[in-house]
């Protein structure tokens, strides 16, 4: 079957199976930041958002994707940017699997609730493990870059 | 220094949160060939008869690999330094399957879900046998797992597969028994360490392709590139010139992928079929048919005598090593070797055991490689001893552990898999992590406990320590070259898997070149483009690779040097180099490095400035810290929170301070999961059952609410501008210092990981019930 | 999954004889569990386009559709403000908001998960599952029935009320499925739920009763209706907990919550 999306801004139309998982459709099609960690909504890697909402892909059938808005981290590279140099300066990177999907939770959190409090960062970022870095590191980055208003 | 110990952002960290292209799967090619593998049902079986007419009349089914495919080669998975330690107990295909998970066959097809068609088509027919589940039982049990004759071992290791051995060890260092029978007080206590599970998010991955030379090129998320070139080799009987092993980024590795996993079936296949081919480990794949750490039973007996002076040690080991015996040997006597120096002031220490084989799912390398075991173990038998003598723990640890200038026998006696190497240590700040660690956790309002209506809050502490590199076995080298426009190149076979080394070694350069981090490019790690290295693990990149990246840029330097004193026509030793400019002293006549560069490439006496260096390490300095933690437990459910964790680490120069502080951050939230979260559970037939990420936890950014982590002052001189490792260390102590911060709070001793609230529950209740 | 068939049904009376149609149809909701637990579906029914994601608020009832996310659900100021806000706590502590942003309060309900953190919270708030061929049903009643139904949900109607509430989960970490879970109202009548047992939620019927019969709730009364509810409460052991550790949690927890809700 065929479906359409707006990845990115970008108006596609892929040929897909009924039972095929966004993620799959997306690594299939080079969209090569989205990435598979559990199979099982698990652990955040696989995150990108629908409608700027985040959702696990490899839990969400392509086939209900139709017109709907679909962004990767490539989608918002200024935020991203951002997001990435405070990482940087607190020392919250390690391997970076799990980092684009990380920046698109961090991203649509903003959107939310730009004012949130680590608690609510916490919370909200539950769902993206990370198995490198302790975590604390990030919570401080995460909260620099919230408080950036450039 | 300048960009040693400065603030210096990881290189690579924009790049790959904005997801360029960077790890494994990311290069396999577009049309390529899936390998899916058909995993045993059952604990041990043989098989008789595959039926598999079916699946390889299937459109898209390109072959179908059982072990009849194979020559049976023997090797290890393990990726060490050659020869290895580990027997060469693994064919790439058997005819026994050996743990629920182990291989059966392989199919070849054009996508998953034809591969997944000819697995379901295919009928195996299996004797199955009885299996050996219990550790405890596999030493001599008439069940043998490793029945066959070909397996060997390359050298002593103490290899007996026909009592179920896989490798075994003992040594003493005076008369352990006679030294307990002096002591005041003697106590001994057994501890059981669970298999815990790496959980690194990027799964195994593998791909390969015939490149237009007629070359096998692999990409694999792996930590040794170079031993992967080697095995590949050597089970396949490929020559090694044939084949290039690319490490591109590696999303997390902790061990697990210091052996090799999928790179075996798909080499076979690409070179057989010259078409690309991949492999991509399900996550229950990676739990279930991957490496675990390995399961220990240690049984500890410490003595003392009456002023709280420790006079003997006796450490009792058996350790479960699985279906094959990776790392099997070595990981054992990191138990010993990187624990019991801890306290060097004893008459006699003791270490010996057994490692066995059982079918379960390997062991294998895992970050703290034994000595979190051995930690755990000897940590909380110090605490029981000090209750049994009514003694500080704190001040017996001061009396009794390690210090600056002082040595242990243990040394020289214990190497990995071989002898060991004596030495001083130089730099051992132990007494300044304690005294630090206490005044940052509260120890003194908080020791042992504080209660209220609901609650328990309490403190407990551990010290550890670790190496860095294996002494004359590790070697790491470098390349170093300058381009024109006065830039660099570094290449290095050491093998960043996100823990950052690609950022420390550039540093490294920099700082030793005198210039900034964005003038030196470093790519790591091709066998084709790159020096040897063994690769990340056994806390070698800082201390190995690092040495010889630091020599190479030495090197590199005195070459630009004595260009430029041609060009200005003097000695080298008027030679003044700041970083940007080259002076003579003299005639202060000046040539910066952009113009030398510029003319040696172009115009002028060219060539190429390029420099190799290789470092072997003559002794493995280790980091030491002291670790504490406070937790509030509740009094009717004995649910833990853990509140904070203060981690005082001496690991020398800190190269990278943030980096540093990360990887004992995340060092210390792992070393957690596996002292109170990370359950490892077995079906009574030997099936895993907590091989998903639904049902084998990790800690989550909740669950841990503050860790401070803090370094000392050290320098150790023979590491990269006085660095020691700091990759393995933080994992050490979380497992002790939450058991006795449990028994501080409770008087209950849990020894057993995980420390769960559900064993304290029983415990407390057996106790009652005993009353 | 194997999926032969996807279908988005066109209205609810089309989705409600699809799925009656044959033995091999089902509804997908969220999607995330059935991942998970199906392995192959002939016909798999779509409820996207027939308008299910809402909550309406009306003067007694708030009314929520069966596709409406549970993420949704949880940050509707009306929910959080319904018996101390024991629905919007029993769906924040599920997974992360990825997955609470898929999965949806029909999926929840229909699943009759062992594990799940909201059937008991929806067994102590005054609540009925609305469907296509049943109409009203209780919770409870719903819970009873031997079978699911094959039949359309369409909604939740929960009473408003400010009465106060508890919820309780005990986990081994934040992404953990419940140990054990509690949930209780207490209105003019109190209404005990608990969940992952690890069996389905279920009503604490006696222990309730025993409770609305007692004049005056104190720190005694609380004693025995704990003692009544670990008799008539059946857990048993699971890989997560065993039976004795659970009728510890149990007894911990319901007193807690008890004594929080008479306060």
């Amino acid at each position: 079957m065929k479906i359409n999306l707006k990845i990115n801004g970008q108006s596609r139309q892929f040929l897909i199976e009924p039972n095929e998982y966004l993620l799959d459709v997306l690594r299939k099609n080079d969209y090569l930041s989205v990435r598979r960690g559990c199979d099982n909504t698990s652990c955040g890697v696989c995150t990108v958002l629908i409608d700027n909402k985040p959702v696990p892909s490899c839990s969400v059938l392509a086939a209900r994707c139709e017109n709907k808005e679909i962004t990767t981290v490539e989608g918002v590279e200024k935020e991203v940017e951002k997001l990435a140099r405070y990482f940087g300066e607190l020392g919250a990177d390690q391997c970076g699997y799990c980092n684009p999907s990380m920046a698109l939770t961090v991203y649509a959190l903003k959107l939310e609730n730009k004012n949130a409090s680590i608690e609510e960062v916490k919370e909200y970022l539950v769902g993206n493990l990370c198995r490198c870095t302790g975590y604390i590191a990030q919570h401080e980055a995460i909260m620099k870059y919230l408080g950036d208003e450039s | 220094m300048k960009v040693v110990n400065n603030l210096t952002h990881s290189i690579d960290g924009m790049g790959i949160m904005k997801g360029r292209k960077a790890f494994t799967d990311d290069f396999a090619e577009k049309d390529t060939l899936i390998v899916k593998v058909m995993r045993s049902p059952y604990a041990y079986a043989k098989i008789l008869e595959i039926n598999d007419s079916e699946a390889r009349k299937l459109e898209g089914i390109e072959m179908v690999l059982t072990h009849k495919d194979f020559k049976r080669i023997p090797f290890t998975r393990a990726g060490q330094g050659y020869p290895e330690p580990s027997p060469h107990d693994k064919f790439v295909l058997d005819e026994y399957v050996r743990y629920i998970g182990d291989e059966v066959l392989a199919v070849v097809g054009r996508s998953d879900e034809i591969c997944d068609k000819a697995l379901s088509l295919i009928k195996v027919e299996y004797e199955v046998l009885e299996p050996v589940l219990d550790f405890e039982t596999a030493k001599d049990n008439p069940i043998v797992i490793h029945p066959e004759n070909e397996i060997h071992e390359m050298f002593d290791i103490g290899f007996q597969p026909k009592r179920n051995i896989a490798a075994s060890y003992a040594m003493e260092i005076g008369d352990v028994k006679k030294s307990l029978s002096e002591c005041e007080y003697v106590i001994k206590e057994t501890f059981y360490t669970q298999a815990q599970a790496h959980v690194m998010l990027e799964p195994h991955t593998v791909n390969a392709r015939m490149d237009y030379q007629n070359r096998l090129c692999i990409y694999s998320a792996t930590q040794t590139p170079f031993h992967v070139r080697r095995i590949i080799s050597q089970g396949l009987e490929i020559p090694l010139s044939k084949i290039r092993v690319i490490k591109p980024r590696v999303g997390g590795g902790f061990g697990g992928k210091q052996a090799i996993h999928g790179e075996m079936l798909v080499a076979y296949v690409t070179y057989k079929t010259n078409k690309p081919t991949k492999m991509i480990y399900s996550r229950k794949e990676v739990f279930e048919s991957s490496y675990s750490r390995h399961p220990m039973r240690i049984e500890m007996t410490l003595g003392a005598d009456k002023d709280g002076r420790l006079k003997a040690i006796n450490c009792e080991g058996l350790s479960d090593t699985g279906a094959y015996g990776e790392h099997a040997l070595t990981v054992f006597m990191v138990t010993g070797s990187k624990v019991l120096p801890l306290y060097n002031k004893v008459d006699s220490v003791r270490f010996a055991g057994d490692i066995v084989y059982t079918n379960h799912t390997p062991a294998g390398a895992f970050r703290g490689y034994g000595a979190i075991q051995g930690n755990f173990a000897l940590e909380s038998a110090v605490d029981i001893l000090c209750k049994k003598m009514k003694m500080d723990p704190i001040l017996f640890r001061q009396i009794n552990m390690m210090k600056e200038k002082e040595t242990s026998p243990i040394f020289a006696i214990m190497g990995e898999g071989t002898a060991g190497t004596a030495m001083i240590m130089e730099t051992c700040k132990l007494e300044e992590c304690i005294e630090k660690g206490m005044a940052l956790i509260g120890w003194k309002d908080k020791y042992p406990r504080i209660e209220s209506k609901d609650k328990i809050r309490s403190v407990g502490m551990a010290i550890a320590m670790q190496g860095s590199g294996i002494p004359y076995i590790d070697m790491g080298s470098a390349t170093i070259k300058l381009n024109d426009d006065g830039f660099y190149n570094l290449m290095v076979g050491a093998t960043e898997i996100g823990q950052g080394s690609d950022t420390v070694l550039t540093q490294i350069a920099a700082e030793e070149l005198m210039t900034t981090v964005d003038k030196v490019v470093i790519y790591s790690s091709d066998t084709d483009l790159t020096p040897f290295d063994v690769g990340a693990y056994a806390s070698s990149t800082t201390y190995i690779s690092g040495n010889a990246v630091w020599k190479a840029a030495k090197e590199l330097k005195e070459k630009m040097i004595v260009e430029a004193a041609r060009i200005l026509k003097t000695k080298v030793e008027n030679i003044d180099f700041d970083g940007k400019t080259f002076m003579n002293r003299a005639s202060n006549e000046k040539i910066t490095l952009v113009d030398l560069s510029n003319q040696i490439t172009y115009s002028h006496e060219q060539k190429q400035l390029q420099v190799t260096s290789s470092y072997v390490g003559h002794k493995s300095p280790p980091p030491f810290m002291a670790g504490f933690v406070e937790i509030e437990i509740d009094k009717a459910t004995y649910e833990i929170d853990i509140l904070h964790y203060v981690s005082v680490v001496d690991c020398g120069t800190t190269i990278n301070p943030m980096l540093a502080k990360g990887q004992v951050d995340g060092a210390i939230v792992q070393g957690l999961g596996m002292a109170h979260f990370e359950e490892v559970i077995y079906g009574a037939n030997g099936k895993l059952i907590s091989s998903d990420m639904l049902n084998y936890k990790i800690p989550t950014r909740l669950d841990i609410k503050k860790l401070t982590t803090v370094f000392v002052d050290s320098y150790e001189e023979t590491g990269p501008f006085g660095a020691k490792s700091v990759g393995e260390i933080g994992i050490d102590t979380p497992p002790a210092a939450l058991a006795n911060a449990v028994a501080n709070a409770l008087d209950v001793r849990i020894t057993t990981l995980p420390v769960t609230s559900e064993k304290i529950f029983k415990e407390i209740r057996r106790i009652n019930d005993e009353k | 999954m194997e999926v032969k068939e996807l279908v988005r049904a066109i209205d609810i009376k089309a989705a409600y004889t699809l799925l009656n149609e044959s033995k091999g149809s089902k509804v997908m909701a969220g999607g995330a569990w059935m991942k998970l637990s199906v392995k192959s579906v002939d016909k798999l029914i779509l409820l996207d386009d027939l308008d299910l994601d809402y909550i309406k608020e009306e003067n007694e009832f708030l009314e929520i559709g069966a596709m409406t996310s549970l993420r949704t659900i949880e940050m509707h100021p009306a929910i959080k403000s319904l018996s101390s806000g024991i629905l919007t706590k029993a769906i924040k502590s599920i997974m992360g908001v990825q997955v609470r942003n898929v999965a949806t309060i029909g999926g929840s309900v229909m699943g009759r998960f062992a594990f799940s953190d909201i059937l008991g919270a929806l067994l102590v708030l005054d609540c009925q599952l609305c469907f296509h061929g049943l109409h009203e049903i209780s919770v409870f009643d719903f819970l009873q029935m031997p079978k699911v139904p094959s039949d359309i949900l369409l909604s939740i109607k929960i009473k408003k009320s400010s009465e106060k509430g508890y919820f309780h989960k005990v986990s081994k970490t934040h992404l953990d499925f419940s140990l054990l879970n509690i949930a209780i109202t207490k209105n003019e009548l109190f209404k005990i739920a608990i969940g992952s047992r690890p069996q389905t939620a279920t009503l604490a019927i006696n222990t309730a009763n025993f409770l609305n019969s007692q004049s005056e709730i104190n720190e005694d009364t609380v004693k025995k209706a704990v003692e009544i509810a670990c008799d008539e409460i059946k857990v048993s052991t699971n890989l997560r907990a065993s039976k004795e550790y659970r009728e510890v949690l149990l007894k911990t927890y319901l007193t807690r919550g008890l004594l929080e809700v008479i306060k």
